[in-house]
């Protein structure tokens, strides 16, 4: 287990106000919470920021922490001294943040055992860190049903014009008999089905949390996103397709074969086309009771002049558009 | 080396696991109040606050036809759409969080929004080294 330098997390003197630590705390926070944040590494640093401020902005933690001394560098190898809590009474809360399970194995050794008690089985399916419900949180009654869980599933966009199944595993944090905090991996084979679109949620009833009581579990929300494609842009459920096309296809005209997420179609360039011009295949984007559309970009592609032979060619076309001038419309003379 | 029995053993593992349909949240499957409350886990107030504030405007369930004299129909007949409740969760993440009032996290929303349509309008233009450094 690694150490962790809370207060170089925090960015912040050892000596610092509890005003300066929630000021600190305040302005990362903003600039890496994951749903604001691009920063790269954001829900990461965001992770540690909430441990870290859990820690100081807690006197009676802060003090225990600050016992520990200050030889420690971060991420040395660490074990907690014996006893190194006598004597420090813990008032068992609940996190304000939420997440214990989200905290690192070096928090969970000094700090876990004491507030599990008032943590119940919180799990950590969320996609985004340890996000806390603030004052709405509310601890849920005793008959209330389990937590309901979140994952996101990263799925290609064919599979939403197939339908496909996807195992996909959990990380479930648990407290066993003895107390320790463990997760324990869950496999579920999820059927996703056709038309599905990014950022649509599918609801798997009862795959949630437990109840802590005599309540229903709670429900899995699936989260779709779509793997960055090599060629298809999404936009809802229309598709975006840049299709390169020769100089002579766009000038007279053609049928070319143009790859979809469903198959190959072909496709009727008009003569006279030019870069940008969009034509539509209709229907051919996300299936749907109303389907999407596939929009197709056209883009010109000179083949290039790689011998004596190819440069004359273009020699030769220059001579016949001798009075095209490409740049008439900036304004410049050929 | 032990790879390809592990892949096999994972396979083996994969099919054993029964094959789970859920529902989708799309136009025609709603979420009622207290199930748009439990799944952000927040009190069913907490949704109600965001509605008054103008976060979330629920559809009303008036397909019933039975509160269609009211003007605003009750919280009961709200029905949401999954959309909403990620705009209801990202809204109670970012207080919790951030320690920002309901008309900080409004205006957050609001600028999430137009960051959101702005990278994807980069995006169709062909601007993708721009909305993703990195």
């Amino acid at each position: 287990m690694e150490y962790k330098d809370y207060y170089k997390i925090m960015g912040v003197a050892r000596d610092a106000s509890q005003d300066e630590i929630k000021r600190a705390y305040r302005k990362l926070a903003r600039k890496y919470h994951p749903d604001v944040s691009k920063e790269p590494q954001a829900e990461v640093r965001f992770k540690e920021l909430g441990e870290a401020y859990e820690v100081l902005k807690d006197p009676e933690k802060r003090v225990a922490y600050d016992r520990l001394g200050t030889n420690w560098k971060a991420n040395q190898e660490f074990r907690p001294p014996p006893d190194w809590n006598a004597g420090f009474e813990f008032s068992e809360r609940e996190f304000p943040g939420g997440d214990a399970s989200q905290y690192s194995d070096f928090f969970e050794s000094l700090f876990g055992h004491a507030f599990r008690s008032a943590q119940g089985g919180r799990a950590g399916a969320r996609e985004s860190g340890m996000g806390g419900m603030g004052s709405h949180g509310g601890r849920q009654a005793f008959h209330a049903p389990g937590e309901d869980h979140y994952a996101k599933v990263m799925i290609d966009l064919e599979d939403s014009y197939t339908g496909a199944t996807r195992a996909i595993t959990l990380q479930v944090p648990e407290v066993d008999q003895q107390g320790h905090l463990a997760t324990r991996e869950h496999t579920l084979n999820v059927v996703i089905p056709k038309g599905i679109r990014a950022k649509q949620y599918i609801r798997l009833a009862g795959q949630g949390a437990p109840s802590s009581g005599q309540g229903k579990r709670g429900d899995l929300y699936l989260e779709i996103e779509f793997r960055l494609h090599p060629y298809y842009r999404v936009e809802g459920a229309d598709v975006y397709l840049d299709l390169p096309i020769a100089p002579w296809e766009a000038a007279l005209g053609a049928t070319v074969k143009v790859p979809t997420p469903g198959g190959t179609v072909g496709l009727k360039v008009p003569p006279g086309s030019t870069t940008g011009r969009k034509l539509r295949l209709k229907g051919r984007g996300i299936p749907a009771k109303t389907p999407g559309d596939l929009f197709v970009v056209l883009r010109t592609e000179p083949p290039p002049a790689a011998d004596e032979a190819d440069k004359a060619f273009y020699r030769s076309m220059a001579e016949q558009f001798k009075s095209f001038n490409p740049r008439a419309g900036l304004g410049v003379e050929a | 080396m032990t790879t390809e029995n592990e892949a096999g053993a994972s396979r083996q593992k994969q099919q054993d696991i029964p094959k789970l349909s859920g529902i989708v949240l799309d136009e025609e499957h709603l979420l009622t109040l207290t199930e748009i409350s439990q799944a952000c886990a927040v009190q069913t107030g907490y949704i109600i606050e965001l509605v008054d504030e103008g976060l979330l405007t629920p559809q009303s369930g008036a397909e019933t036809g039975q509160e269609t004299s009211f003007r605003e129909p009750r919280p009961h007949f709200w029905r949401f759409t999954g959309e909403q409740m990620r705009r209801a969760r990202l809204a109670s993440r970012l207080q919790g969080d951030l320690g920002v009032n309901l008309a900080g996290v409004a205006l957050a929303l609001q600028l999430l929004d137009e960051i959101a349509e702005l990278r994807e309008r980069l995006e169709v233009l062909g601007g993708d080294d721009w909305s993703r450094p990195g």
